[in-house]
């Protein structure tokens, strides 16, 4: 969040509720900020802005085009519109896809109940899946001895990979292939286990929305991610504001 | 003359150890692109062009040489379809999978060529003779259906004529290597 000095000073409109923007806000961060829920999935307080899921679009007044809430500064007497049937079955659909394009079965799954993905299957009504399951063949990464990556449960939002190169700074992880073949990898496409430049912090599996990224010996459902540690972290760093966390793991 | 400054060059650290001449074309490359990072691609072309193909290796030195990450040169390389990582076959045969070429019948040509030398399109037999790929098309329509075998094009081809062609060239191989 770049929330500059001073007073802020944009009037915005989002779901009829009037507010003022900071300079350089994005609408996300202002629809946070007065308590209206965009939902996201990619987005995560602290990292960059990396605006592959979608999920965050958001309908502007005489803008013909849907706008990504957390990539799209806001401008002086902007009206958004956070959540209509239309955007609501869009966002449907995208869950959907997600589900469809990984093994997400919650049942046997280390994250159930703590996992992004169910919760926007929630928010969104999934119900059932409109598209062919594409049941991929991907792999899991077990070779790192205090965490597991399964590739069949990543949804591909590149926390891990951000996180890893913003703040803990090793870079381990990046996106290899293209399209459907598209999978994180560890350098170049090595064993987790094997990566020199792995600092082991853990923070990769932290953020994980899903079950992808585990602490290893968790079993079904035991698996408790915290991504806002993120957060925390950078305006530790940035402000100086080393306060005592409140929320614990 | 030029090995043994390339050698002198690796052995004084500079370059890739191994002392291969190719590398030392990829580091003029890389002094011309002033080891900037957005070069990445470009100097990845030229790297594909000078090996054949894209090896561990490689990357290794190019993500030292442009000080990337070993898993971002890795990410940007197996985006592009253009990039190979694995050594070409001696041998190469690629079916035209343009419109025309579809429709006279390429995809029986593909099938029956994957299934005689057992590898898959894109990839490379075992024994590293032949290489099997697909184009999108090639553009010359009215030859269809094309197959374009060690570089030469092959004209109104069917999946027998094809088979036949790439055999001949297989075949041709250990005579040619014993002159």
């Amino acid at each position: 969040m770049s929330r500059g000095n001073g007073r802020p000073s944009i009037p915005v409109t989002i779901d009829g509720q009037e507010a003022m923007a900071y300079e350089g806000e994005t609408i996300l961060d202002v629809a946070t900020r007065i308590g209206v829920r965009i939902p996201r999935l990619c987005y995560l307080e602290g990292l960059s802005v990396w605006g592959g899921c979608r999920l965050c679009l958001v309908e502007v007044e005489d803008d013909p085009r849907y706008r990504l809430s957390c990539a799209t500064p806001v401008v002086a007497e902007m009206a958004v519109t956070t959540t209509n049937w239309e955007l609501h079955n869009h966002r449907r659909r995208i869950v959907e896809m997600l589900f469809a394009e990984g093994n997400h079965i919650c049942a046997v799954c280390v994250s159930n109940g703590d996992c992004e993905l169910q919760d926007l299957a929630a928010e969104t009504d999934v119900d059932h899946i409109h598209y062919d399951l594409q049941h991929p063949d991907a792999s899991v990464d077990a070779s790192h001895p205090k965490y597991v990556l399964d590739r069949e449960r990543c949804v591909l939002c590149t926390r891990c990979v951000r996180v890893c190169n913003e703040i803990e700074g090793a870079h381990v992880w990046d996106v290899g292939g293209r399209g459907s073949d598209s999978m994180i990898v560890a350098e170049l496409s090595k064993p987790w286990g094997e990566s020199p430049s792995c600092t082991w912090c853990g923070k990769c599996v932290l953020v994980c929305p899903t079950g992808a990224l585990a602490f290893k010996g968790r079993a079904v459902g035991e698996m408790r991610h915290d991504p806002a540690v993120i957060d925390f972290l950078k305006t530790a760093r940035d402000e100086g504001k080393w306060y005592e966390r409140q929320e614990a793991r | 003359m030029a090995e043994a400054r390339t050698a002198e060059r690796a052995a004084q650290g500079e370059g890739h150890p191994s002392g291969d001449e190719r590398f030392a074309l990829l580091d003029k490359t890389l002094r011309k692109a002033r080891y900037q990072q957005d070069q990445l691609i470009e100097v990845l072309h030229v790297a594909q062009d000078l090996f054949g193909h894209l090896s561990e290796d490689i990357l290794i030195y190019l993500a030292r040489q442009l000080k990337l990450p070993p898993s971002r040169v890795y990410g940007v390389a197996t985006f592009y379809h253009l990039f190979s990582f694995t050594a070409p076959g001696r041998h190469s045969a690629t079916v035209c999978m343009g419109t025309a070429c579809f429709v006279k019948g390429a995809e029986e040509i593909v099938q029956q060529l994957e299934a005689a030398h057992d590898v898959r399109s894109g990839q490379t037999t075992e024994d590293g003779e032949l290489t099997v790929s697909t184009a999108r098309c090639v553009g010359s329509c009215g030859l269809a259906p094309v197959v374009v075998v060690d570089g030469v094009v092959t004209s109104h081809q069917t999946a027998e004529s094809t088979l036949a062609h790439v055999g001949e060239v297989l075949a041709k191989e250990p005579t040619e290597a014993s002159t």
